[in-house]
Formats: C-alpha cells, sequence, structure tokens
C-alpha cells in the first residue's frame, strides 16, 4: 500500500463517518461540526487527486463561509431541536431502502464504467504537469471560461443582495437619516422668531 | 492520472457515492428538521465535486476543475439563500418544522 493510498482511505473513512454523524447526530451544533470535519476531509481528497486550488477553496468557502453561517443559524435560532426529532424513525425504512437502491445504482454505473480510448487524447483542456494547479487554473479560468466566471460572479452578487433584502428589517423606533427630507427643509419651518419680554423667560 | 498512486477512479466514485446516499438519506431521516435537510444537499453537492474532480484527474482535463468550481459557487449561494428564508420563516412563524411551513400567503 502506498502513502497515497493509505492518506485515501484515512480521509475518506473520516469523510463518511463524519458525514454519518451530520444526518444522524441529536445536537444540531453537532452536525455542523461534523460537516466541517466532513468538509475538511473532503478537501484532503482533492489534494490528492491532485487539484490543490479546489481542496484550499473548499476549506475557505465551505469552512470559512457555509459551515460557519450554518453554525451562525443553528445557535442563533431558539428551537426546540428536540421536538424536531419525533417521529424521526418513522421514515427512515423508506429511506434506507431507498439509499441502498440508490447506492447500488451509483455503485452499478460506477462499476461497469469504461472510458472510451481516445478521450484522453481529446481533452478540451489538457492538464500540464510542468504548471502548477492554480496557475493552470488561472490561466483557463480569465480566458476560456471567463463568461462562466463572471456568471459565478452575478450568481453570488445576486445571492448576497438576495440575502440582505430577505433579512434586512426595519424597526418603526429607530430614527434614520433621511438626506432628501434633510435637504427640503425651509428656514420657515425650521426656526420660529419669538418676541421675549424682557425680564421673562419664554 | 490518477492511478499512478495506486489510487483508482472506482475509490473516488465509490466515495463519492457513499457521501450522495447519506445526503439523501439524511434527508428522509431528519424530514422535520430543515438546518439538517439543508446540510444533507450540502453533502450531496460535496459527492457531485469529488466526482467531477476524480473525474477531471482521470481524464486529464482541467476543465473538471472548472466546473467543480462553479458548483462551489452554486453551493454556497443556495446556502446563504437558504439560511436566509429560514431566518425571516422564523421570525415571522417561530417555528421552523418543515409541517409548519403549510401557508402559501404573502
Amino acid at each position: 500500500m502506498t502513502l497515497a493510498l493509505f492518506f485515501f482511505y484515512v480521509f475518506s473513512i473520516i469523510a463518511v463517518a463524519s458525514a454519518l454523524m451530520v444526518i444522524a447526530s441529536r445536537n444540531p451544533v453537532h452536525s455542523v461540526l461534523f460537516l466541517i470535519l466532513c468538509f475538511v476531509n473532503a478537501a484532503g481528497l482533492f489534494m490528492l487527486a491532485g487539484a490543490e486550488f479546489l481542496a484550499l477553496i473548499l476549506i475557505v468557502v465551505y469552512v470559512g463561509a457555509v459551515a460557519v453561517l450554518f453554525l451562525f443559524v443553528t445557535m442563533m435560532l431558539d428551537v426546540d431541536f428536540a421536538s424536531l426529532r419525533q417521529g424521526m424513525l418513522q421514515y427512515a425504512p423508506v429511506g434506507v431502502v431507498i439509499g441502498v437502491i440508490l447506492l447500488l445504482e451509483l455503485l452499478l454505473v460506477g462499476g461497469s464504467y469504461v472510458v472510451a480510448p481516445q478521450v484522453t487524447a481529446s481533452s478540451v483542456v489538457p492538464i500540464n504537469a510542468a504548471i502548477d494547479n492554480t496557475h493552470a487554473l488561472g490561466q483557463v479560468l480569465y480566458t476560456r471560461y471567463v463568461f462562466l466566471f463572471q456568471g459565478a460572479g452575478a450568481v453570488l452578487l445576486v445571492a448576497m443582495v438576495g440575502a440582505i433584502v430577505l433579512t434586512l428589517q426595519h424597526k418603526p423606533n429607530v430614527k434614520r437619516q433621511n438626506i432628501a427630507h434633510q435637504t427640503q427643509r425651509k428656514r420657515s419651518e425650521a426656526t420660529e422668531l419669538v418676541k421675549v419680554k424682557s425680564g421673562q423667560g419664554i | 492520472m490518477l492511478d499512478a498512486a495506486g489510487i483508482g477512479l472506482g475509490h473516488y466514485l465509490t466515495v463519492a457515492a457513499i457521501l450522495f446516499t447519506l445526503g439523501v438519506f439524511g434527508i428522509f431521516l431528519n424530514r422535520k428538521n430543515i438546518i439538517i435537510i439543508l446540510m444533507s444537499v450540502e453533502l450531496i453537492l460535496l459527492a457531485v465535486n469529488i466526482n467531477f474532480v476524480a473525474f477531471s484527474a482521470q481524464l486529464n482535463d482541467l476543465a473538471g476543475q472548472v466546473f467543480a468550481l462553479l458548483i462551489l459557487t452554486v453551493a454556497a449561494a443556495e446556502a446563504a439563500i437558504g439560511l436566509a428564508i429560514l431566518v425571516i420563516f422564523y421570525r415571522n412563524r417561530g417555528t421552523i418544522a418543515v409541517e409548519d411551513v403549510n401557508q402559501l400567503k404573502g
């Protein structure tokens, strides 16, 4: 067994076990933490496959942003999670049956899969072993796939604006600055001339 | 190529298939808790990404990694929007149980 194969088994066993704990653990906070463990091990699998950039992006995006978002929402919502687990095993047999069928189908497809011999010669973007992964990815991402890259950026922008619009709330008693209102103020409605008799206050 | 280190394409496809199945099973198992359902969807997308990267390495083609990058983007956007909807639903109804999501009114 080579060292790479050993690490492959370590990463994949931990990833599968933590994925199982994601769906089976009682506390949703533990689920999020196991999700982070699963992502980190999947990043290890990516690294073994030679996709270094994607592995590190997976850690930055998933562990740094998505999983922390999940953790934040899970801890912010004051929900009785125990009540959500009632009747959990009611649909488990159906889930097991569908899961086993799905797994068998996937393994059958994966097991009987044969790459046509001419495919390697006709790669869209052949991997050049002389330059590193990030460099090669950057070379195609900004040239050949620039529209997809811009589209991904647009998706993220729309998601960001959507999330802000959805969660922004205006409370009624909070005073806010209204610039149009400020600039339209006239002297007549802002000031008042009061004649004060001498020796008396207002 | 993947086979140089003794790790074949089948290894990666098996791990991805198991992760995908666990994600689908999680949706059935936690059908009341929408946070776990969203996490299961993330697991499914991760399995798809593993498949893309494995085929990219096997076929010696960088396009698969570009696609995996795009899936990563879409998954992040989906998680952000899903959690935002979850937060405003909780603010309006005080619950996040899936069976209480039954009012199709503004």
